[in-house]
């Protein structure tokens, strides 16, 4: 049995991807699952390739090679709207929001209420844009403000309740709690917790190791745009975990990848 | 208090902080740069109006007939800002998408040989329609449509899809069509227009008349009732703050009083007396000493582009396509991210465009009873320079259509005054490039205080 993963069919499992822009190989060959409920962290220093990865499972980039299967099915993702029906949802590093319209605008873009004559239902997406909001950050009021006006956490609540407004099946988190203070940085924490138990599976990227140990179940870390190798947290210590960023040593409790640093016999 | 808003203790915590003004913006919800344009706008117009009066040696408040603040000058500014008015409003949607648009002025010169052929020449000598067929003015008009429509997505295509940028597209786009526009007829005057199709540009026969241009403010009046009344319930029934009742009040009588007030002004200039005299001699009526006083009211032209207005804005924040529009242009990667197409929404922007210059075409044509080649020459500059003064940002992301309407009035204003006062055009150019800058940085001010 493998060792790593757990038993049954992955909610995501990303196959031999690879994608070059002009010469430059982001991605090379790089393969990892998802499972429903699990956390995966993505690890890697700045330019490893882990950002790239994943916007091509959000649609944002095409990759040159490679499968993708959702669920055990190939699925065909060539655009953020083909990823959003299969239920993937992306909190983007940058957060991704309109900033000259409100929270929610943004909560809704690209998937707007409509009333029965066809326009924009704006009291109804306020209506649930307070509902979400009052869940993820109780005390958030600037609701007719543009978001470029709110504070970094508020803009972040904002990213977040967009991404879990829809039901996903697939959550995606780049650098989640890069822009937060310690408080917002466990509510984050929290909402991870609570979406695993939902059984949502979550890609987390995050530079920060303490937080990767604290929410993910396993790690899988990329240097040059390879895969180092995938371990479950519990199976690694941060130190070795540190040396499998650092130097691509793949250490005896991780399935080395591709990118595994070779050691002469 | 559940009438108030959803926050109280926080909401009167700040009203003490603000002062009189503040708090009255506040309930209000005024936008404070509207605020400063219909400002300046009655600045502007009081200047011009005490300037030409004691350039006659007349008494300001005896409003003489010579000067600005008249019946009969008000409503020709109203019939000469249509056009430019009208093209602002597609302006404001290619400006807040962060692209330009140069070439509307060429293409509005286009679209208006083109029209003046189809219905002087096209129509009646190949297709074989007899002059003054009603079908003349319909399928002149259709045609130019097509062609505004054609115009605005091949501009569209090349700007999204193969991506050159919209400054260079409308650059070359300003030369084809103002060329395009001279071969037509090589550079011949096409006159004179359809006689209904003429309707678009006013005059006395372009305009409604008394009675319906009072009919039509008082469905505007009870339209602005029922829309500020709507508006409170459907707030009531998600229970999100409202306006205080003397705030609703306030605006629904102001707005009422300046749509009554217009129509008022339209209908106190009467028609010529030639044309009253060719009128009541044709239609059997006596004419009374002193002359018989019939009203223009409303004029057509004035009206078309308070309809292109209206839709315009309903299309800006009712629809998709324009909450899409302003998403693109505040983070174009965010609103590409969100699954929207914004490569189709950036065509579409510039079909708009296309459509609205050929409105805009009409009226001018039909104006001048004439197409010719350099119709709309530097229209392009007035309506862009509309748009920016009407508070649309040219860093994208921000603009609404009644600001650069009132944009349009106001650089009309300037200009017209200019000409009651009998500047000459060198220094028109002048003062009207000066105020553009200057409106932009005021603008600049603006933004970096709020």
């Amino acid at each position: 049995m493998d060792k790593t993963a757990p038993t049954g069919t992955p909610l995501i499992d990303m196959r031999n991807i690879s994608i070059a822009f002009g010469g430059i190989r982001a991605v090379d060959d790089a393969s990892i699952d998802l499972f429903p409920g699990e956390v995966v962290a993505l690890l890697g220093h700045n330019g490893a390739g882990k950002s790239t990865l994943i916007k091509i499972l959000s649609g944002a980039y095409k990759r040159d090679s490679g499968h993708i299967f959702v669920n055990g099915e190939e699925a065909s993702i060539s655009n953020p709207r083909d990823a959003k029906r299969y239920g993937i949802e992306t909190i983007y590093q940058t957060l991704a929001l309109a900033d000259n319209v409100d929270a929610a605008a943004n909560l809704f873009l690209g998937r707007e209420l409509m009333t029965a004559w066809g326009t924009l239902d704006d009291v109804a997406m306020e209506a649930e844009a307070r509902k979400v909001m009052g869940r993820l950050n109780p005390r958030f009021q600037r609701f007719k403000e543009p978001v470029i006006k709110l504070s970094g956490g508020q803009r972040q609540s904002v990213a977040i309740a967009r991404a879990i407004l829809f039901n996903a099946r697939i959550l995606i988190m780049d650098e989640p709690t890069a822009a937060l203070g310690p408080q917002e940085t466990a509510q984050v924490g929290e909402l991870v917790k609570q979406l695993k138990s939902d059984g949502i599976g979550i890609f987390l990227i995050s530079h920060d190791i303490h937080d990767v140990f604290d929410l993910a179940d396993r790690v899988c870390v990329m240097k040059n745009g390879q895969v180092v190798g995938t371990a479950r947290t519990t199976d690694v210590t941060q130190d070795e975990v540190l040396g499998m960023i650092i130097l691509g040593k793949c250490p005896p409790g991780a399935i080395p990848g591709p990118g595994a640093l070779k050691i002469a016999a | 208090m559940t009438d108030t808003t959803s926050n109280p203790q926080a909401d009167i915590a700040r009203a003490s902080e603000l002062g009189v003004v503040a708090r009255f913006l506040k309930a209000t919800e005024i936008d404070t740069r509207m605020l400063g344009m219909i400002g300046a706008l009655l600045l502007i117009w009081t200047g011009l109006h005490v300037i030409s009066s004691l350039r006659l040696g007349v008494n300001p408040l005896d409003f003489d007939s010579r000067t600005f603040l008249t019946p009969r000058n008000l409503w020709n500014l109203s019939v000469q800002t249509s056009a430019v008015a009208i093209m602002a409003c597609g302006m404001v949607l290619v400006i807040v998408m962060r692209n330009i648009d140069l070439s509307v002025g060429s293409a509005e010169g286009l679209i208006g040989m083109v029209m003046g052929f189809a219905q002087v020449h096209f129509l009646v000598r190949f297709v074989g329609l007899e002059l003054g067929n009603p079908w003349i003015w319909v399928l002149a008009l259709v045609i130019g449509l097509a062609l505004g429509l054609l115009i605005g997505a091949f501009q569209g295509f090349i700007i999204a899809y193969l991506e050159v940028p919209a400054f260079i597209v409308t650059l070359g786009g300003l030369l084809v069509w103002r060329g395009a526009a001279w071969w037509v007829t090589s550079g011949q005057t096409v006159a004179p227009l359809d006689a209904t199709f003429q309707l678009m540009g006013g005059g006395p026969a372009g305009s409604i008349g008394a009675t319906w241009s009072w009919i039509v403010g008082i469905v505007a009046c009870l339209a602005v009732v029922f829309a500020l009344f709507n508006g409170r319930v459907q707030r009531k029934r998600f229970r999100f703050p409202l306006r205080p009742i003397w705030a609703e009040t306030l605006l629904g009588v102001v707005t009422c009083a300046v749509i009554m007030g217009a129509v008022w002004l339209a209908n106190s200039y009467p028609w010529p007396i030639g044309i009253v005299n060719r009128y009541a001699a044709a239609n059997n009526i006596t004419v009374p000493e002193g002359g018989l006083f019939i009203a223009h009211g409303i004029a057509i032209p004035v009206l078309m582009a308070i309809a292109v207005g209206l839709i315009m804005t309903f299309i800006t924040n009712r629809t998709r396509f324009g909450r899409y529009v302003f998403a693109i242009g505040g983070n174009p990667e965010a609103a590409n991210l969100a699954g929207i197409n914004t490569r189709w929404i950036t065509m579409k922007v510039f079909m708009i465009m296309g459509v609205l210059a050929t409105v805009a075409a009409s009226i001018s044509s039909a104006r001048q009873n004439s197409s010719t080649n350099v119709l709309g020459t530097l229209d392009e500059l007035l309506v862009i320079a509309a748009a920016v003064i009407g508070g649309t940002s040219l860093a994208g992301g921000s603009g609404t259509i009644i600001g650069a309407m009132l944009g349009a009035l106001l650089m009309q204003s300037l200009q017209s005054g200019m000409v009651l006062l009998g500047v000459d055009s060198p220094l028109q150019s002048i003062v009207v490039g000066a105020v553009l800058v200057i409106a932009v940085w005021l603008d600049t001010v603006y933004r970096k205080r709020v």
